[in-house]
């Protein structure tokens, strides 16, 4: 054994120098609990899962109006300001079950918190890297009573025994509150130096931010998760009742972040541009749908997503029109490509504003 | 014998390039060099970043068009 894989007790018998897994999300919490157990001496390497459904990344990166927002990803940021070696590990695959049957149900959106957390927990713990290397626990940034669903006081244990990790997953802000896990009961870890975070107010992880010296931290609204998100989650569900079948694809849950979603009739829906970012990243789909775009005038880049007749395109192309330059115009010549290359194009007056239905916006 | 690799992550969006450019440089031998075309300016930011947290060498970064090329090299497993 080296000498930096060891420390010496007190009676000289090298221990082994304890690793933690750490569930790093980007934000507050799971910095300030990776660091915490850090300061014990303990080696920390992060994991970020990559579910499809995180906000950061995708939409700064395609809209242009967030062109001057600092382009950044929170969980290698975070692992920088620790100085530990961060694995991304994409289970947006796998995620799809957790998804669309969560055991423990939603939140108050289609965030399926509780199973998200267990998941990630035991993909931590499964994860054959991790045991090969010989971790010997997990940290998360979990509060107690933080959220509503999965950070309750009764769900810590169930996501401890649920993930498999059972008391070889250590909670650092909140152990205090919580029966004291293996790490803490082998003297690891000092339970005393762990922390009695509980509730919604996040003023103590302000403190102790500051007491570890870190001023500029990601605190995303509701999370770093689009299911959380109101809007977001009314798209996915508009997205389940069209198709008749709640399922997803990876560009399916990528396209509900971008553009207007205008549902005019129930078989089809626009995905309608909003500027130039956009514009270019749906190019990149124009061989799995249907698009539209106007020639005669400057004007979004528009997706049909569904089934539709001639009737229908017109509809479409009538909509597509009140978005472009020619919305005064009486025509607007928009052409029609379909999926395979061949392409049509066809005058449309354009639909007037309030003939747009609000509930037509999902 | 080092060797030089391809990766193409363009038109994929923050995290993937990232993941494919961690999971690409996993298959390398030490010293073999891997050139990431991406086409995400948040790559710019996060592949640096990357390879340093992980102990990668990122020789050199160019910017062609709207393509982010970077040269990485493998310098520990």
């Amino acid at each position: 054994m080296t000498q930096a894989n060891s420390i010496q007790t007190s009676n000289n018998a090298p221990q082994k120098k304890r690793k933690a897994v750490a569930l790093i999300s980007g934000g507050l919490d799971s910095l300030l609990a990776a660091k915490v157990i850090q300061e014990q001496g303990i080696h920390v390497e992060g994991i970020n899962f990559y579910t499809g459904f995180c906000v950061e990344g995708h939409t700064h990166a395609i809209r242009k109006k967030d062109k001057d927002k600092q382009k950044r990803n929170n969980a290698l940021w975070v692992a920088e300001q620790l100085g530990i070696k961060l694995h991304i590990i994409d289970i947006s695959e796998e995620y799809k079950d957790i998804v669309l049957n969560p055991k423990h149900g939603y939140g108050a959106n289609l965030n399926p918190c509780l199973d998200c957390k267990i998941f990630m927990v035991n993909q931590a713990q499964a994860w054959a890297w991790a045991e090969e290397n010989g971790f010997d626990f997990i940290i998360t940034g979990e509060v107690i009573g933080q959220r509503p669903k999965s950070q309750r006081k009764e769900t810590m244990p169930i996501i401890a025994r649920e993930s498999g990790a059972e008391d070889r997953l250590l909670r650092p802000l909140c152990a205090k509150n919580l029966m004291p896990t293996l790490p803490e009961r082998e003297g690891w870890v000092d339970r005393e130096q762990l922390y009695d975070f509980s509730g919604r107010s996040r003023k103590p992880q302000f403190e102790l931010a500051k007491k570890f010296g870190f001023d500029d931290f990601a605190q995303p609204a509701g999370g770093c998760c689009f299911l959380t998100d109101a809007n977001y989650s009314a798209k996915l569900a508009d997205l389940w009742e069209a198709r008749g079948e709640r399922r997803y694809e990876l560009d399916d849950i990528m396209l509900l972040k971008v553009g207007r979603h205008i549902r005019p009739k129930p078989n089809f829906k626009l995905i309608v541009s909003r500027e130039e970012g956009e514009n270019n990243f749906l190019k990149g789909y124009k061989k799995q749908f249907t698009s539209i775009h106007t020639v005669s005038h400057g004007g979004p880049l528009t997706l049909l997503d569904g089934s539709f007749d001639k009737e229908d395109i017109k509809l479409a192309a009538q909509i597509v029109a009140r978005y472009s330059g020619g919305k005064s115009a009486d025509a607007v010549t928009v052409q029609i490509e379909n999926f395979n290359g061949t392409s049509y194009v066809m005058d449309v007056p354009p639909m007037p504003a309030h003939e747009v239905k609000e509930e037509w916006h999902v | 014998m080092s060797s030089k690799h391809t990766l193409d992550c363009s038109n994929l969006l923050c995290p993937m390039p990232v993941i494919r450019t961690q999971n690409a440089l996993k298959e390398l031998n030490e010293g073999d060099t891997l050139e990431v075309i991406c086409t995400d300016p948040g790559t710019l930011s996060d592949i640096p970043t990357w390879c340093r947290i992980n102990q990668q060498e990122v020789l050199s970064t160019e910017e062609v068009d709207n393509q982010i090329i970077f040269y990485i090299k493998k310098t520990a497993n």
